[in-house]
């Protein structure tokens, strides 16, 4: 029976500190680099747009769906983003039944205000009669296994489901989603936003956390990059971070955003 | 009877395309997926371990704790997530079929939780759920006395079949569907048994044998994918 696996031990936080004061992980990357990221896309018929995402061994599905509703009243020009996040029981033995926790609350808002703030989905596209009728795109998330940076790896896979989804057809007659009849994509603008985190250990900044590794971070800064335009940001944790840090973390994340963005690119072709 | 044909051309006993794999959630104590056409489960089994809250511990026995869960995008209308009242009966129904294998005597005072996630849902999620369920626990290392096979019987119009899928939950002609959803140990004993729809008891019983023929197909895809995780 497993003990206290809610927690990493001690002696091992420290051993992550003093192999990072040497430019070291455990599993041998260096430190701005992220774990092979695999995109296994279409992994639901029934979706819009969905894809599998694995970063090592940390996995999530997203999905796309979309439906038709009112807009919402400050926006009666604009379709509707709706972003959920599921961190399930099933992926991690510290995730407990029960009403969304913050971590899930957290995650679901982080990649909302990436996608709304980079504006890659044209919501102004997505009117079907200003005012009373429009689309809404959900992005539902879930964990499947967590071995670490949950966020990035939902982020990747919110961008790859969103640049594969089909926009179904609308019976205005019937009122009617017609889910089966796809023709055009969801329409995006030109940018690519992904949520990169950089945290903070000792006063080393690394990519990509294993869940040791975030169990051992003292602070972290979520950037939501597009070719180095930045729409988003969320420092987490309470140590406080130098400015040298912060747009260092920015270098990093622009960096990984070109290596990650490319495999996006292969998968959408 | 003959002339009845199945919208997929499949026999009145033809599974639809089965394919299963074991250990497939690293954090888990036991993890499987099984896809039965177009319907595609996962589940992790976590535990046996201590139960929390402590008033909710059985000192006689350990606990079989099971969550049904549907994504979103698994079907074409999104599901609102989290727990549903369709949901939480699932649940409640998976632990009544798989707890019969299980010896929980052995587990004075714990848990073991059992969490199945729809990914693709074409009818029988419930069946798919409960036979991933049942290779998850296999490869958790519990001991069981059977695996739980799991399989959907059917009544389209007159004609008895299996595994519907969901053009064949909607047919409406004739006497319409009439849904099954049955599991059982493969020794032959029923551990679960719903039903919606309109049948008479002679129909039932052929519906019943025709499900529990099958489901050694059903046995013999669980062992081997269970024997696969251990083979590499």
């Amino acid at each position: 029976m497993a003990e206290d696996i809610n927690s990493t031990p001690e002696a091992t936080i420290e051993r992550i500190i003093d192999y990072l004061k040497e430019n070291k992980r455990f599993d041998g990357r260096k430190l701005d680099e992220f774990r092979e990221l695999i995109i296994e896309k279409n992994i639901s018929k029934k979706a819009e747009g969905s894809v599998r995402v694995r970063l090592g061994k940390t996995e999530v599905l997203v999905g796309v769906k979309v439906g038709v509703a009112e807009p919402y009243p400050d926006s009666p020009d604009k379709g509707n983003l709706m972003v959920t996040a599921e961190l399930l029981p099933l992926s991690s033995p510290r995730f407990e039944l029960g009403p969304p926790k913050f971590d899930a609350i957290e995650l679901g808002r982080v990649i909302d205000r990436g996608v709304r703030e980079s504006k890659i989905i044209d919501l102004e596209k997505l009117v079907i009669k200003e005012g009373e009728k429009v689309w809404t795109i959900f992005i539902d998330i879930y964990s499947i296994n967590d071995d670490g940076n949950l966020l990035d790896a939902a982020g990747i896979g919110a961008l790859a489901a969103l640049k594969i989804a089909k926009l179904p057809k609308y019976d205005e007659k019937e009122e009617k989603v017609l889910y089966d009849k796809c023709e055009k994509n969801i329409p995006l603008t030109d940018v690519n936003p992904i949520p990169i985190t950089v945290h903070k250990i000792g006063n080393k900044l690394i990519a990509d956390p294993t869940k040791e590794e975030e169990d051992a971070s003292e602070t972290r800064l979520t950037i939501g990059i597009s070719d180095g335009i930045i729409s988003s940001m969320q420092k987490g944790g309470a140590a406080p971070m130098k400015d040298e840090e912060i747009f260092e973390a920015i270098d990093i994340a622009d960096r990984n955003w070109k290596e990650l963005f490319k495999k996006i690119e292969k998968i959408i072709k | 009877m003959t002339e009845f044909e199945r919208p997929d051309g499949r026999k009145e006993d033809e599974l639809r395309e089965m394919k299963a794999k074991v250990g497939i959630i690293p954090n888990a104590d036991g993890s499987a997926m099984y896809q039965s056409g177009d319907t595609i489960a996962i589940a992790a089994v976590y535990g046996p371990k201590k139960m929390h809250p402590q008033h909710k511990q059985n000192p006689k026995r350990g606990v079989l704790r099971c969550t049904y869960n549907m994504n979103s995008f698994s079907v074409s209308d999104r599901i609102k997530p989290g727990p549903s009242r369709r949901s939480t009966e699932i649940s409640k129904i998976i632990e009544w079929a798989l707890e019969p294998v299980l010896d929980l005597d052995k587990y004075p005072n714990t848990v073991i939780d059992v969490h199945i996630n729809i990914i693709q849902a074409d009818a029988g999620t419930r069946c798919a759920g409960i036979n991933a369920a049942s290779m998850a626990l296999a490869h958790a290392g519990i001991p069981m006395k059977d695996l739980v096979l799991s399989i959907s019987a059917g009544k389209l119009d007159r004609t008895i079949v299996l595994d519907l899928n969901k053009a064949e939950e909607d047919f409406e002609d004739g006497e319409g569907a009439t849904d099954i959803p049955i599991s059982m140990t493969n020794s032959g004993e029923l551990t679960h048994l719903q039903l919606d729809g309109k049948i008479n008891s002679k129909q039932l019983k052929k519906a019943i044998e025709m499900a529990r023929k099958s489901s050694k197909k059903i046995y013999e895809i669980q062992k081997k994918a269970l024997k696969e995780s251990v083979n590499f």
